[in-house]
Formats: C-alpha cells, structure tokens, sequence
C-alpha cells in the first residue's frame, strides 16, 4: 500500500524549445498513516509533483504506482485512483459553485456514482468534520467568511472519502485563527481516520508544529526527504534555496551562542518553552 | 497636515438572498477616525472580515463612504474631480500578483500609470526607468510579467505605483501568496522606500512578523478600531490580541508563556533578539 514515484521528470518546452525540467529524477513513497509537508521556493516543483500523485499529470520518463500498479498501465482505474487520493488545490474556494453549501459539497460524491440520499448523509458527515453546523447546510457558499469557505472547499474534498490528502498551501490568505482551524482539522483527520496527510507550506513552523516527515523541493528535484528534525538541521543549505529553518531553532542558536544550553534541535514553540524553563528551574 | 484623514467613516453594504425580504444591510467599517501622517509606516491588522481590506480601498476611492469622508492631502474623496489626482498620489498593491499585471512586457507594464496621466513621451521612460531601478527590476524591463515569480511580479507592482510618485502606497496583503524568499524581497523594498523615500506605507497583513517593521499597527475589529499605537504597545496586550482572534509575534508569545509560567520577563519583547538579551541575563 503505497504512492510511489520511480525516476519521474516531467519536461517541457518552452517558447524557444529549450528543455525545462519541472521535475527530474523523483523517487519518493508515500506509504498509508503518514503525515508529510512539502516545502520548497515557487517554481521549485512542489504543484507539479503533487498533480503526480494521483495522475492529474503524466511523467514524460518513469512510472507511478499506487499499491504496486502502474497508473499509466491501460487496464488502470485511474477515476477510481482520484477518488482514493484528493487534491485540495490553492484557494479552492474559487471553485465553489453550488447554490447551497450542501449541494456543493454533494457534488462529488454524486459525480463518483452515489445517490442523492447517500450523497447528502456523506457531505453533512464531512461539513460537520471540517465543524460548519446544521443551520448553514442550506445557505450559500459565497455568503461565508473566507476561512469558512476554504473549509466548506475541504469538505467537498473529503466527502470524496479519500485515503490520500493532498492540500496545496491551504492556509494562504487566512487569519490566524483559520489558520489554526485548517491544520487542526488536518492533524483530527490524521489521528482519527489514519487519514494520510500531505501539505505544501510556506511556513516552515507550521511543517514544524504538524508534520512528521518533510520533502524539500528544488529546481524539480528532491533535495531532502527525511525526519524534519533531521532535515531542519540543514538550516544553510534551506537558507540557499531560499527557505529557513523555523523561528524558534534560531531562537536557540542564538541562546546557545550566549552561553544559554539548550538542545539545538529545538522546533516548536512547546519545545522551547520546555528546554527554556528546564535550564532555569536548574539555576535556582 | 496629515496626508491621510479618515473622519467618522461607516460603510454599509447591502447583500440580496434569493429574495427580496433576503435583504441583509452589512456594516464594514463602523465610524471610525484616523489620521495618518507624512512617512508613517502603518500595518493594519485584523481577522477576515475585519474591513481592514474596506479601510483600504476607501483611501484611493475604491469604495465610497456611506457616512463620513476620507481625505487624501486635504481632497475629499468624495469628489469625482478629486479622483485622479487622489490616485495618483495614493496607489494600492494587491493580494494577488497576477490580477493586477496589464502590460505584455514588464517595462509598458510600469508605464501604464504615468501614461494615463497623460506625461510626455521621455517623461515617461525616465519614470519607467527609475521605478524599475527603485524595486531592483531593471534587468527583466524586457521581460514578459508571465516569466516572473509572485515575487518579482509584486515588485512589478510596486513599480507600476512608483512611476506616478505617489506619497502613499496601500498594501493589501502583498506577501499572502509568496514564497519566504519573494516575501522578504518584497517587505525589504517596502521598508527601503518607506525609509528612503519618505512614501508613507499603510500594509494589511496576517503576519505578525512582518508587522514589527511598522512604526504604528491599527488592529481592527467587527469594523472598529480596536487597537492603535506602536509595535511594543500592541504586542504587549497579548491576551487582548488572542481574544480579537489574533496571534503576535513568535518572540512575544514565547515570552507571555514564559511569564505564565513565573519567569519575568518584560512585556515589550517582540523580537529573538530581545528574548535571547533578557533571557542570557538569568544564567
């Protein structure tokens, strides 16, 4: 059980028919329970890549598989694939359409062959995941607040009862409480449903706080896959390519250039306040 | 004189339903006064739906007041007559790099400005020129806008409004969609211009972060002003700033929850810097 890419590039041509590489010998698996975040500078690969995944793109060289299948093989189900693993593109709230919030999130599943009866009792489940109550079902999309929308978005997703979560900067242009509200629902999704999570981020304390495993993106190739701690302890190589490496690791640099002993590895803010309070209990 | 005064400003809109008894009056900003001055560097902060975004689009009358005016350098908005000049010297950058991007090559894009106000030919190309040099853009001047990052394509933006030489710029959200790198290229041309040039900058954002290059943050809320004074000022109620649905910056929350837990540190920390001085001195 698996997504895994073996040797992709995906080229193409521009107006000089010059070869661009958007993605260049990826090799990667994602295996079912993880919880992953995508980082990388614009244009390094990371849309390309995750359109990969569930073969929305095609590699111009190497071969996906889901659970061992090759997805390009002719016999593929590959309708049957995007519904096991949904991609919540960037404000996908421009894609809302319906006139109630209910019919837009029953869209999918009714697209996929459900009835309307079952479709509804699917997208209410999914609305009160991502928590919009009963008495909004019936109203429309486009009367909600931008952070309420972007989850009446996600719901449409999850109403595809999908076993692989892809979002794509899913909390661009929130506030911070809807910020919070996304990741939470993504971090509930993943501990209670052993939903598979993937997410590109901008922000490296966000990956910090909620993933376990990170890939960075360069140039379309993979420049670390690993641990975040581990990867987090590239903190130049991240700074070449235009990434950092989160607020409080550098925080405890600083503390430990002044004589302040802290782990190094330090990533969120709990872990600093633990470590902080930690040296200072022991001096009195 | 100020160059921007806000008095007693409401703005109301109306959303349709299905029908007409569907009818809902929704107030955006709720009497609010503001009074900006010359070289002011403002961050406006505040949760979706504030009308924080409503503040700024009234400053170039983008929105008009339904009660109460708003004057740039003294012109009424409210005034038709008024509107071009108002424009010229207050431009507004948007969100979304690529909404805001007409031309087909990066230099007849920052061109479009001044030759609207109707400038002579070499006029133009001066402008083009140094506002191209201001953003540190010079090199793609031939370049097709669709070839840049959100980045480079914000400072096209910012060019564009550079070449009318405004005395305000308006930032909606002008990172929100770029990447650590394009952000920190795009917050160090605003505070450069703002330093240098003396444009007073007013900047809608979420992030606290950058907020700390303001000299002065409005926070506001359901419409209203909820908060206005100096980073420091701001930053230190952080029980106030959770209860608006807002964050602070990473150093002062570290530090509030450090205070929670009896170490006694100042409220006015806001950087790494500043928690790194005051945390060193207890070892």
């Amino acid at each position: 059980m698996s997504i895994r890419l073996e040797h992709v590039d995906y080229i193409y041509e521009d107006n000089s028919n010059q070869k661009n590489y958007a993605l260049k010998d990826v090799n990667l698996e994602i295996n079912p329970g993880e919880f992953i975040g995508i980082a990388g500078h614009t244009g390094s690969g990371k849309s390309t890549l995750i359109q990969h995944f569930n073969g929305l793109m095609q590699p111009t060289n190497g071969n996906v598989y889901f659970d061992g299948k090759n997805i390009y093989e002719n016999d593929f189900d590959l309708r049957g694939l995007r519904g096991k693993v949904g991609i919540c593109f960037q404000y996908p709230e421009h894609q809302l359409f319906e006139v109630t919030i209910l019919d837009d999130v029953c869209f999918g599943p009714m697209n996929f062959g459900k009835t309307r009866e079952e479709a509804e009792i699917i997208a209410k489940k999914a609305l009160l995941d991502v928590g919009m109550s009963e008495e909004m079902l019936q109203k429309s999309p486009f009367e909600l607040s931008g952070g309420q929308k972007r989850r009446v978005a996600i719901a449409g997703i999850l109403a595809m009862e999908p076993e692989y979560f892809i979002l794509d900067e899913p909390t661009a242009g929130l506030d911070p409480v809807g910020r919070g509200q996304i990741l939470n629902l993504l971090k509930r999704l993943h501990e209670t449903k052993k939903m598979t999570i993937i997410f590109v981020s901008h922000s490296m304390e966000d990956v910090a706080s909620y993933v376990q495993r990170m890939i960075v993106m360069n140039h379309g190739e993979v420049l670390f896959d690993g641990d975040k701690r581990e990867v987090f302890s590239h903190q130049k190589e991240l700074e070449e390519v235009g990434l950092s490496v989160p607020f409080y690791r550098y925080l405890a640099e600083d503390l430990n250039q002044r004589g302040f002993t802290v782990s190094k590895d330090i990533l969120t803010m709990e872990e600093a306040k633990e470590a902080i309070l930690k040296v200072l209990r022991k001096k009195r | 004189m100020s160059i921007l005064q806000v008095k007693n400003l409401v703005h109301k809109y109306i959303t349709v339903g299905d029908s007409e008894e569907d009818k809902q009056e929704v107030t955006a900003i709720d009497d609010i006064d503001i009074s900006v001055e010359k070289g002011e560097f403002i961050a406006i902060l505040g949760k979706n739906g504030s009308g924080k975004s409503s503040l700024a689009k009234h400053i170039n009358g983008l929105l008009m007041p339904t009660e109460g005016a708003v004057y740039v350098k003294g012109m009424d908005t409210r005034d038709k007559r008024n509107l071009l000049n108002i424009r010229q010297n207050a431009g507004i950058v948007f969100q979304n790099p690529d909404n805001q991007i007409v031309g087909t090559i990066v230099e007849e894009d920052v061109a479009f400005g001044p030759e609207n106000m109707g400038m002579p030919v070499e006029d133009i190309w001066d402008r083009v020129t140094s506002a191209l040099e201001g953003v540190g853009m010079t090199a793609y001047k031939e370049a097709s806008p669709n070839h840049l990052s959100g980045g480079q394509k914000q400072r096209i933006a910012i060019a564009g409004i550079m070449a009318m030489e405004p005395e305000c710029i308006i930032l909606d959200e002008p990172t929100a969609m770029l990447d650590p790198k394009g952000r920190r290229h795009v917050l160090s041309l605003v505070k450069a211009l703002n330093r240098e040039k003396k444009i007073t900058m007013l900047m809608v954002t979420h992030h606290m972060e950058e907020v700390l290059l303001a000299d002065r943050i409005i926070v506001m809320d359901h419409g209203r002003i909820a908060m206005d004074g100096t980073p420091k000022e701001v930053f230190s109620k952080v029980d106030e700033m959770k209860q608006l649905g807002l964050e602070v910056p990473y150093a002062a929350e570290l530090a509030w929850q450090l205070r929670q837990e009896g170490v006694p540190l100042s409220e006015t920390i806001t950087t790494r810097e500043e928690l790194v001085e005051e945390l060193c001195q207890f070892v």
